[in-house]
């Protein structure tokens, strides 16, 4: 499954400002290790995307997240599906 | 690769911490002088970061139950309550807990952390979806990810952000769990109990709510935030830990729920976990006889809970909302806490240092808890060392 790019591009909206200045990111960007993002900053990024396309984003779906692309996808996925 | 590899970042946080305040992670008490007093490095030190709210950890009468029932039933269990670890001294612990709870039901757990992890492990599944306040305790976190129900966070005590998400899960027609602490370990701010009690019955969902703090804390009979909001009636379960105001370890589950009693075979952090020792038992049993007879304990409490919170206040540092006896000061930047933190061990008194991300708000704090068994004086002592450090706090930015 390809993430969706519009999706994409509304996502990296939420994140850029939790990264380090001038960090490019891309789909392959690591949440942990290259945004730099600590557990709680992730669930907030979750709240922030519920509230955003209104759906419910279980904390459930982190334990398949690392990368940017792994978020899109979830929150693809959870969109595809209604809630 | 080596198998601790990716604890590194955690390493080099220890290390950078250790450079500014290495006692921090080597405190050890080598001996208790009172509820209030413990040595370290031989030194006293009075603590202002115990959670022995009501002072009960050397009552002379919980002492000598512990020390009897260690004479009479052993040093330990040797089994789960579903094999040979159900004594007739956990049964009462269980009845005197339902009686003073006024509930149908009461389980208890070899430790609050397990009694969180049980209950919401067990009782909400697959298809189902708990409501999280964002702020809860870890125990809580770990619970609801064990049993495999969707777990969605809402905003700290948010009851606008609450609702949201209820509308959210409404036409999923399945059964939804709201989870809220009443007294919060870490800000020492109470849950919103009587609107979010309102929501719980407008949308038809269950309410569970963790009294570890507030237990002897809050309510005329000492039973919580609930009772104190006068909201008993919609709370449908009630989890609790024995190591805070009861003075031992352990944890329960209350309910009025008629098929609650289920959720002792369904649960595998209750069956494969040893029973509390006698001497555990006992002492929680006389404890919680003591907070139901001795209410100026609780009203003590609360006079030095203000006390502090109003010096503390007057000294302009950064609180929360309205006096508790957990009182959390707001820092920010993790190396000046450290070293505040220090400042403060080296003027005789211990609080919690609290760093991110185990902090709501990602910024590092101060907690100081209050105790029944302080003195005037003690209490004085706690401010005053707040008082000779506010030029480093004033510098955090």
């Amino acid at each position: 499954m390809q993430p969706n790019r519009e999706l994409f591009e509304q996502i990296l909206v939420m994140l850029r400002p939790l990264a380090q200045d001038e960090l490019e990111i891309t789909a392959d960007t690591y949440l942990v290790d290259d945004l730099s993002l600590d557990s709680l900053k992730v669930m907030e990024v979750l709240v922030m995307i519920e509230d955003r396309f209104d759906i419910s984003v279980p904390i459930n779906i982190l334990s398949d997240v690392r990368t940017v692309r792994d978020l899109v996808l979830q929150i693809q996925k959870l969109l595809a599906g209604g809630d | 690769m080596d198998i601790f590899d990716k604890f590194q970042k955690l390493s080099k946080t220890r290390q950078a911490l250790e450079k500014n305040s290495s006692e921090f992670f080597n405190v050890v008490i080598e001996e208790v002088v009172s509820p209030t007093e413990v040595i370290i490095k031989g030194r006293t030190v009075l603590l202002a970061g115990g959670n022995n709210y009501l002072g009960l950890t050397f009552n002379a009468e919980c002492i000598r139950a512990a020390c009897q029932a260690t004479q009479k039933d052993g040093t330990g269990t040797t089994g789960s309550r579903v094999a040979n670890g159900t004594f007739s001294g956990h049964v009462a612990l269980e009845q005197e807990l339902s009686d003073f709870f006024g509930r149908r039901n009461t389980i208890i757990f070899s430790t609050g952390y397990i009694a969180c992890l049980a209950t919401l492990s067990t009782l909400v599944g697959r298809g189902e979806a708990i409501l999280l306040d964002a702020d809860c305790h870890a125990s809580l976190y770990d619970g609801c990810r064990m049993g495999g129900a969707d777990v969605i966070r809402f905003r700290h005590n948010d009851i606008h952000d609450l609702e949201k998400r209820l509308l959210r899960l409404e036409k999923r027609k399945t059964n939804v769990l709201i989870v809220v602490e009443g007294l919060y370990s870490m800000t020492g701010d109470r849950a919103p109990l009587g609107d979010i009690a309102a929501l719980k019955r407008r949308y038809g969902a269950y309410l569970l709510i963790d009294e570890a703090h507030s237990l002897g804390v809050f309510g005329e009979t000492g039973r919580g935030l609930a009772e104190e909001a006068g909201v008993e009636d919609s709370v449908d379960f009630i989890v609790g830990t024995f190591s805070k105001s009861l003075g031992a370890t352990g944890g329960f589950c209350t309910s009025n729920h008629p098929d609650f009693d289920l959720l002792r075979y369904g649960s595998r952090a209750y069956i494969f976990t040893a029973s509390s020792s006698p001497s555990i038992i006992a002492s929680t049993r006389m404890a919680l006889k003591i907070l139901r007879s001795q209410p100026e304990l609780k009203h003590r409490l609360w006079k030095h809970a203000n006390m502090l919170y109003q010096r503390l206040k007057d000294l302009g540092f950064n609180l929360g909302p309205t006096p508790s006896p957990i009182i959390a000061i707001r820092c920010g930047d993790p190396g000046k806490t450290a070293e505040i933190w220090k400042g403060l061990l080296d003027r005789g008194i211990y609080v919690n240092m609290v760093l991110p991300p185990a902090t709501p708000d990602g910024r590092a704090l101060l907690r100081c808890s209050l105790s029944s068994s302080h003195t005037r004086e003690q209490v004085e002592k706690i401010g005053e060392a707040f008082a000779s450090l506010r030029e480093i706090i004033w510098t955090i930015d």
